[in-house]
This record gives C-alpha cells, structure tokens and sequence, in this order.
C-alpha cells in the first residue's frame, strides 16, 4: 500500500492505467468477491442440484451433493406439455410487453425531446407521475377494467397493462437520451431533405439505440417475472405465465420436492440467458439514465 | 407509412380528452426552427404529435390513470365486484382500515422494511460497487453473478427459499454440520424472526440492482479527481469518503428513493413465502397482502381499493418527502412539477 502511494506520488506518468492506490493482487479482495459470489450463487445452486436428486436423499440429507444424478425428474417437467405452454405464453407476454413499451416510449420520448408544443411539460410530468402508481397500487380496479373489457384469462388482459406501466421508466431513461442528440444533426439531416419523421428513423432510432437496449432488457425481464398480474388476471391453467405455472406446480407436487426444484430451476433458465448476453448494455444503459 | 396510417386508424375513434388537449390546438416549433421559420410548423408537425403521443397516451391513461381513478371511486362503497357499484358508505372504509389493528400491523411491517432495506443494502452495495469498480481478474463475470438474483423471477426465489428454510430444510441441515445447531430456527414461522428472514431473503434479491446501479454511477466519476487525489497523498480509503461518496450522492438518492417505493408496495415475495394468512401472524405482513388478502381474496373489493388509495397516498406523501427534503437537488421537477 505505501509503496504504490509512493509511487503515484513521484511518477504520475505511467499511473493514468492504474488509479487503484493499492496493489489489486490483495488476496483479501478475491476472498470477499469469492465469499460474496458464493452467497449469491449457493441458493442457485442449491435448486439446480436438488433437481438432480430424489426426494428420499434431499429428505434424509438435504445438504448433500446428488449421489447419482437422477435427470428423470428434468426429464418429467421437459416431457410434459404444461410447462412449455407456460414458456410459451410467457414468451408471448414479454415480447409484446416489450415491444409495445419500446415502440410507444421511444416515439413519445421523441416528441417530448424534440419538439415545442403547449403542454409538453404537462405530459412529461403526467408521465413521471406514472412512476407514483406502481401496479400494486392500481391492481384491483385494473382486474375489474380487464373483466368488464372481456379480456379476463387472455394474454392481452396481461399485456396491455403491462405496456402501460412499463411506459413512465421507459420515457424517463430515454428522453435523455433523446434530447443528448445534437441539434446540429437534426440541422443537418434537415438540409439534406430529411423529414423529421426521416430524422426520427434513420438518427434517433440508431443513437438511441443503448437506452431502448436498456429500457427493452429491464422491460422483459420484468415482464418475465410478473407475479401479480397475472395471479389476478389469469386463473385457467392453460394461459398461466411461468411464475404462476411454478406456483401452481409447487402447491401440486408439493410432496415431490426434487420435482418442484427441477421446475423451478428450469423456469429460469430464459431469463438468466437472455440477461447474460445483454448484461454490458444494461451497465452502460443506466450509466446514461443516471447521469440524464 | 403504414405503420403512420396503422397509429391513425387506432387513434381515430378516441375521444380521449388528453389527447386533443396535447395534440389539438397547439402552436408547434421544432427546435432548429427557433432560429429561422421553417415549413414545418403548424398541421404536419401537430399531426405527427398528435400520432406519435397518441397510442402512448391512450394506453397509458386508460390503463394505468383509469384505475387509480376507478379505485379512489370504488373506495367510498361497500362492493362485492359485480353490478353497479351502489351501498356508499362514505369514508366507513378508510375508518375501518385504520381501526383494524392488522393493517396497521402491515404499516408498521412496511415501515421496518424500508428502514432495514436502507440500512442493509445501501452501505453494502455501496462497498460491493466499490469493490468491483476496479480492474480484477474475473471482473465481468462477478458483475454478472451478482446480479444473478435480481434477475430471478419472485416466485422462483420464493418457492426456493421456503423449501430451504423450512424446519428441516437445507438451512438448518448445513448449520447442523457446520457445527452451529444452536443457530437453527424456525426462520418462516418464528415471528421474532420471520422479519430478519425476509429482510436476508430481500437483500440477497436485491442488492443486484444496487450494485449495479451503483457501478454505473462510479463510471461517470472522472477519474482525474481520484487520481490528483492520490497525487496529493490521500489515502484510497480517504478518497473514496471525500471524492466517490459525495460523487455518487446523486445515484445513491435514487437507489434510495425507488428502494423505498419499492418496499412500501412489497407483495410477491410475502405473499409466496407466507401466504395471505401466515404472513400476518409470522409478522411479515405488508399492506399490499392486506390489500389482496381483504380485497380481492374476501370478495370485498370496496375495501380493498379503500385499501388501495391509502396505500397510494402514503407512497406518494414518502415520495413527496423524500423529493422536497433530499432529491431535490438531483431531479429537480421530474416527479412533482413539469420544468424540463
């Protein structure tokens, strides 16, 4: 620790790389990032493996490790059809949630950031107020406007709401990003006989596109995983999304633990994949959000 | 194109209010037009206003405006759900919620979890970000394992943790051979401590988010303050305290804000874990399962948004609170007033 203080003291030339005022082969450091990983991880774990066991060895030793893998208990969820007509449905859900929150926040957005008109400000603020009522808030009325618009037990009564409270965060992260586009570009594609609605297509779609990444991710994911919608909305088996498909699985089988677990680890998959390959956009998306 | 005249079929036999005040009679500029008049003010422009708000606005009025409006309606009746809504009850409701020593059993939970929420999170994902802020091997992979829980579907986290709390769960079973059985518990259904055990179950969900929230906001820090400030002799722990935290003020009176919002309207993991039932007498019951569980659940749906507005209102007054007094600064108008 003194000598690299020592060091940045007298030679700040090659420092530019290296801030860190201490040396970064502290072992210390590797021990909490691996003891904290372990945290985060173990009760993953845990649900993966358990899936891997039978029911009479998580019973008698539930801490253990799988003595021989058993993949019949994977085998039975992957084979029957409840649970891919739940990936299904979800998958549905949280593509149209996502696209309509993408399309209608970022054409909104546009306008807000880009043009002057008489209560801009008024409709920006009305959005931002949105983030007040979060769903829980407006969930039993909701359930009865989908009622009495029939669309009880259909997947639109989840994502038409969905669309709708998705919209606040998606105009506050992306207006910013919007309005950070120089006016001289709007100029210049102005000159060169680009609409507005040309500029709006062939420039802020493009610079915008690390926002509505970000907003598109966060939007899914959400989606993915929501709960209490759908608990009001759809009560037939056939349309359930996957968290109420692994509710209602975990209270039928709720003898056949090793099978609950292989269904649960199952139903996360998509959404640790789908976050994985996106994770670097949703870092730089929020740097951009925070900043604005 | 066709998607224009696609927004203009869906937009055409809405009556909406909003959108013909917003769309209507407006005078538009573009903004290069400030300087020199252009051929794009007036109906081209108000079109394109009125098509490219319009299904946003409808969307987003009708089903997110609407029903706060329908709840603080329905809140004044005594309503089982269906018909007309008729037995008007006046403020009978709102008088009920408070004299029922549950809910405020439930206020009191949401009280605690926010406090906690702030307390345990904020200071450890503050040295979690820290931590991972600086060039180590394994750097990435660590941010992504981090926020592996946050990404976690409620109801997964729920069902995992129950079935490994649970008496002879997984939990005690490694205690047990650790060599520490005297720590175990009945960590659902004690209620000295089913609360810490949702605030751990909390924290490890959602911690992820402020690491990472917190990770991008030490990116914007530029890097010259650090490094004059080393120049200058300071220590790295006295950086971080008298450049990064001050710094990071801003992102962290967000994360604090939406963590506070997030824990007053908690519901998924309390109403997974507990149930409607257990959670009131394990002592983890929080307004939105008295809500659902006197609401929708008890057929009483009069109650429920009765349940509902003052839920709304006790968020928005912590919110107004928490942006008058400390986000003030940082968003000025973005919640209450309209200045941008």
């Amino acid at each position: 620790m003194a000598v690299t203080a020592v060091a940045g003291r007298r030679a700040p030339r090659r420092s530019s790389r290296s801030r860190k005022p201490f040396s970064w082969t502290d072992p210390s450091v590797y021990f909490i990032a691996l003891l904290l990983i372990a945290t985060m991880l173990a009760p993953v774990v845990y649900i993966i493996l358990g899936g891997f066991r039978t029911n009479a060895e998580i019973t008698t030793d539930p801490a253990g490790l799988p003595t021989t893998w058993q993949t019949q208990n994977y085998l039975d969820v992957l084979t029957g059809s409840t649970f891919w007509q739940q990936v299904f449905n979800s998958t549905i859900v949280a593509l149209a949630t996502t696209a309509g929150v993408v399309t209608l926040g970022l054409m909104t957005s546009f306008i807000i950031a880009r043009y002057r008109f008489w209560g801009r400000g008024a409709m920006y603020a009305l959005f931002a107020a949105g983030l007040m009522f979060p769903l829980t808030v407006a969930i039993t009325p909701l359930y009865i406007l989908v009622k009495n618009l029939g669309l009880m037990n259909t997947l639109p009564g989840v994502i038409l709401p969905q669309i709708g409270f998705g919209i606040p965060l998606t105009i506050i992260i992306l207006v910013p990003f919007v309005r950070a586009i120089p006016d001289e570009i709007q100029e210049a594609a102005s000159i060169d006989g680009c609409s507005r609605l040309g500029f709006f297509w062939r420039m802020v779609l493009p610079l915008a596109m690390p926002g509505v990444i970000t907003v598109a991710i966060l939007t899914f994911i959400q989606s993915w995983n929501g709960y209490l919608l759908p608990l009001f909305i759809l009560n037939r088996e056939e349309t359930f999304t996957l968290p109420l498909g692994v509710q209602a699985f975990a209270s039928e089988y709720s003898v056949d633990t090793a099978k609950v677990l292989a269904f649960t680890s199952l139903s996360m998959i998509p959404a640790l994949v789908f976050f994985s390959l996106f994770q670097r956009r949703i870092v730089g998306g929020l740097t951009g959000a925070v900043k604005g | 194109m066709s998607e224009t005249q696609h927004e203009s079929v869906r937009l055409a036999p809405d009556p909406s209010p909003g959108l013909t005040k917003v769309g209507g009679d407006t005078p538009v500029v573009s903004p290069p037009a400030r300087r020199r008049r252009r051929k794009g003010i007036g109906w081209p422009a108000r079109l394109e206003i009125a098509l490219m708000t319009g299904p946003t606005l409808i969307v987003f009025l009708s089903f997110v405006i609407l029903p706060v409006a329908m709840a603080a309606y329905y809140g004044f009746f005594s309503w089982q759900g269906y018909g007309p809504a008729e037995d008007f009850v006046g403020f009978r409701n709102y008088l009920l919620i408070f004299e029922d020593s549950t809910f405020i059993d439930a206020l009191r939970h949401n009280g605690i979890i926010v406090v906690l929420s702030l307390l345990l999170q904020g200071p450890a994902a503050i040295l979690l970000a820290l931590l991972l802020n600086r060039q180590m091997w394994g750097q990435t992979l660590i941010r992504v394992l981090v926020f592996i829980p946050y990404v976690i579907a409620e109801v997964v986290v729920g069902t995992g943790w129950s079935l490994m709390l649970h008496g002879e769960g997984v939990v005690n079973a490694v205690l047990e051979k650790i060599g520490l059985g005297w720590l175990q518990n009945d960590w659902l259904s004690d209620p000295k401590i089913a609360m810490w055990t949702l605030m751990g179950i909390l924290t490890w969900k959602y911690i992820g988010f402020a690491v990472i929230l917190f990770l991008a906001g030490l990116q914007g820090i530029p890097e010259e303050l650090t490094e004059a400030a080393a120049i200058d002799g300071a220590s790295y722990w006295q950086i971080q305290r008298r450049i990064t935290l001050p710094l990071l003020g801003p992102t962290i009176r967000i994360w604090a804000f939406l963590s506070m919002i997030g824990a007053l309207q908690l519901f998924d993991l309390v109403y997974i874990i507990w149930g409607q039932y257990v959670a009131a007498t394990a002592g983890t019951s929080t307004m939105a399962t008295y809500m659902v569980a006197n609401g929708r659940n008890a057929g009483e749906y009069g109650y429920g948004n009765a349940v509902a507005v003052v839920l709304f209102f006790i968020s928005l007054f912590a919110a107004l609170l928490y942006q008058r007094f400390i986000l003030r600064r940082d968003t000025e108008g973005a919640i209450t007033g309209g200045r941008r």
